[in-house]
């Protein structure tokens, strides 16, 4: 693995999601449009046994909705590179597939850690009363759920070569990927057949384990569905998996 | 000693043959051609020799080292400007340049002097800090050469690169190449359509459907044609046609009311036919072989066109025509 390519390829994501304001402005807004809007709306229907308001509830679920569209977002640059010819420049460079892998899904990691982060630290205002630890822990939920669905986004990006894809990607991966989460309601609720989607959906396991670290009970019908060493195991392991399909898939298409 | 080296090379996609069993060297430090109509194979071949692609069968060595099974030492010993611009529109054109500086583990210590030098080079040092969007197609592809020499690479692969570029800027580029061999200690290898840009080259090697026809000097080539063109206008062409058949041995034609006639040394030849038919001239012009009629008589076809047409001639002369 050569790490100064690694260094550059995370370098250059960063300098230009700094430079693109407009984007991180609309990653921004469209968890505080779920979380305040519909998250206001739907909490009138749904009554809170638990002590917990429909806003709080899905407020780990929102967390996992930034990261995943983020992640996917950066990942899908890569088509864009193809695109615009930026990804030959890459290839022909003497560097490992690995490395543009693990470059790009770390690129990935941080700008949607940094985006989930200021989401994140809209706690007090939902009522929340997070301790340091508790926020660290959230954090890095977020960097390794991010690893893994940055990941998976590159393996998606392998397989298309022009971005008419995206809208494809969009409405038959993400989106699903997003309902089946357990982000809006609890995956124990969902009937049996979407029960099994969810659970092999990845994003399913982060958001899961932030349901562990933010809320302080383990039982009702709003509690975690998984235990959290499974969920920390599936997005470690998820993790490692995609970077080394991605790095073949790199290898076979260039 | 030879920088390139490639045996027998062939790749086949599915159903067509892009490159069919070429074989060439390159020596060190020169401008090496690669000459031929679109769709011919060019920028297959150069893509096997990036190792962007594993040729069907034969072999292809980069600086001692086999583009197949060595591509990582292939890759550092070489510098690449594609056919398409491949820079991230927005960096900077210092930072294109810092980030291949990075990719090719350039030292630390010297990437920054490096980057500035590169873009002092290609005269691009007082815009370093402009996104890269705000350039024009000449400096996008002037920053391109200064990224692939960033790495100082032994071979510098230029696909196509003045395609698009307005004559000015074309003319400014092919100075700055012409220099770059000795300036920089580097081999050039180079594709384009536009034959008359491969004058620069010091060996050129002509590809048509994906087989080499003809390899040599741009001198050595320009001769294989037969020698310069003589054009006549004269008050009776067909008295002046059997006179100059009768005298000369010349195999004269006749085209849109002038004769013409192929000769090894136009300037010696005019004098003595103006000598013999000097009364019927109106006008004498000679016309010196370009790379443009050396792919003519070999293919039958001009460059520009994909495929041969029946008008050959007419074109032929047309061309000539145009250019003067």
């Amino acid at each position: 693995m050569e790490f100064n390519a690694i260094y550059v390829i995370v370098a250059r994501e960063f300098k230009k999601f700094i430079r693109e304001r407009s984007r991180l402005f609309s990653a921004i807004a469209r968890p505080l449009l779920w979380l305040f809007i519909v998250g206001a709306g739907l909490s009138r229907l749904v009554p809170s046994d638990t002590g917990v308001s429909y806003t709080q509830f899905i407020f780990p679920g929102i967390l996992g909705m930034t990261i995943l569209f983020s992640s996917i977002f950066s990942s899908i640059s890569i088509i864009w590179d193809k695109e615009f010819g930026f990804m030959k420049e890459i290839l022909v460079a003497p560097v490992s597939r690995l490395s543009i892998v693990v470059g790009k899904a770390l690129s990935g990691t941080i700008v949607s850690t940094i985006q989930a982060a200021i989401i994140l630290a809209l706690f007090p205002i939902l009522g929340f009363n997070l301790s340091i630890v508790q926020i660290i822990a959230v954090i890095l939920i977020c960097a390794f759920t991010s690893f893994s669905i940055s990941a998976f986004g590159i393996v998606l990006a392998t397989f298309y070569e022009s971005y008419e894809s995206f809208s494809v990607i969009m409405n038959f991966i993400v989106m699903p990927m997003f309902f089946l989460s357990g982000a809006m309601y609890p995956v124990k609720l969902l009937p049996e057949i979407l029960q099994i989607c969810a659970k092999i959906n990845p994003l399913t396991y982060g958001i899961d384990a932030m349901k562990h670290v933010i809320f302080k009970f383990e039982t009702g019908p709003m509690s975690p569905d998984i235990p959290l060493i499974i969920d920390a195991a599936v997005i470690i392991l998820t993790s490692i998996i995609f970077v080394l399909i991605a790095g073949k898939a790199f290898e076979r298409k260039g | 000693m030879s920088i390139i080296k490639v045996e027998n090379l062939v790749k086949r996609f599915s159903d067509i043959t892009a490159v069919n069993d070429v074989s060439f060297e390159v020596e060190e430090g020169t401008i090496f051609g690669f000459l031929g109509p679109n769709g011919a194979g060019k920028t297959t071949t150069i893509n096997i020799l990036c190792t962007l692609l594993a040729p069907t069968s034969g072999k292809a060595f980069i600086a001692g080292h086999d583009c197949i099974k060595e591509s990582a030492e292939v890759r550092k010993a070489i510098g690449i400007v594609f056919q398409d611009t491949t820079l991230d529109k927005d960096l900077t054109a210092r930072e294109n340049l810092i980030f291949h500086a990075y990719l090719y583990n350039v030292a630390k210590d010297k990437m920054q002097q490096r980057v500035d030098d590169v873009l002092r080079f290609v005269d691009l040092y007082s815009r370093k800090d402009d996104l890269v969007k705000k350039f024009s197609g000449g400096m996008k592809r002037r920053l391109e050469v200064a990224r692939g020499m960033i790495h100082w690479p032994r071979v510098l692969f230029l696909d196509e690169p003045t395609l698009g570029l307005d004559p000015q800027s074309r003319t400014n580029l092919w100075e700055f190449i012409a220099e770059l061999p000795e300036k920089n200690k580097v081999t050039i290898f180079m594709t384009t359509h536009y034959m008359e840009e491969a004058e620069v080259c010091d060996r050129i090697a002509i590809i048509d459907n994906g087989k080499i026809i003809a390899m040599g000097t741009p001198e050595e080539l320009k001769k294989a044609v037969g020698g310069d063109v003589i054009y006549i206008k004269t008050t009776d062409n067909a008295s002046a046609k059997n006179e100059i058949e009768r005298l000369f041995k010349f195999n004269v034609s006749e085209k849109e009311n002038e004769i013409y006639m192929t000769c090894g040394m136009g300037d010696t030849c005019i004098p003595e036919i103006i000598n013999t038919i000097g009364e019927k001239v109106i006008s004498v012009r000679l016309q010196r072989p370009t790379l443009n009629d050396v792919f003519l008589k070999l293919t039958g076809k001009t460059i520009r066109e994909e495929t041969s047409s029946g008008n050959d001639i007419k074109d032929f002369v047309r061309a000539y025509r145009k250019r003067h």
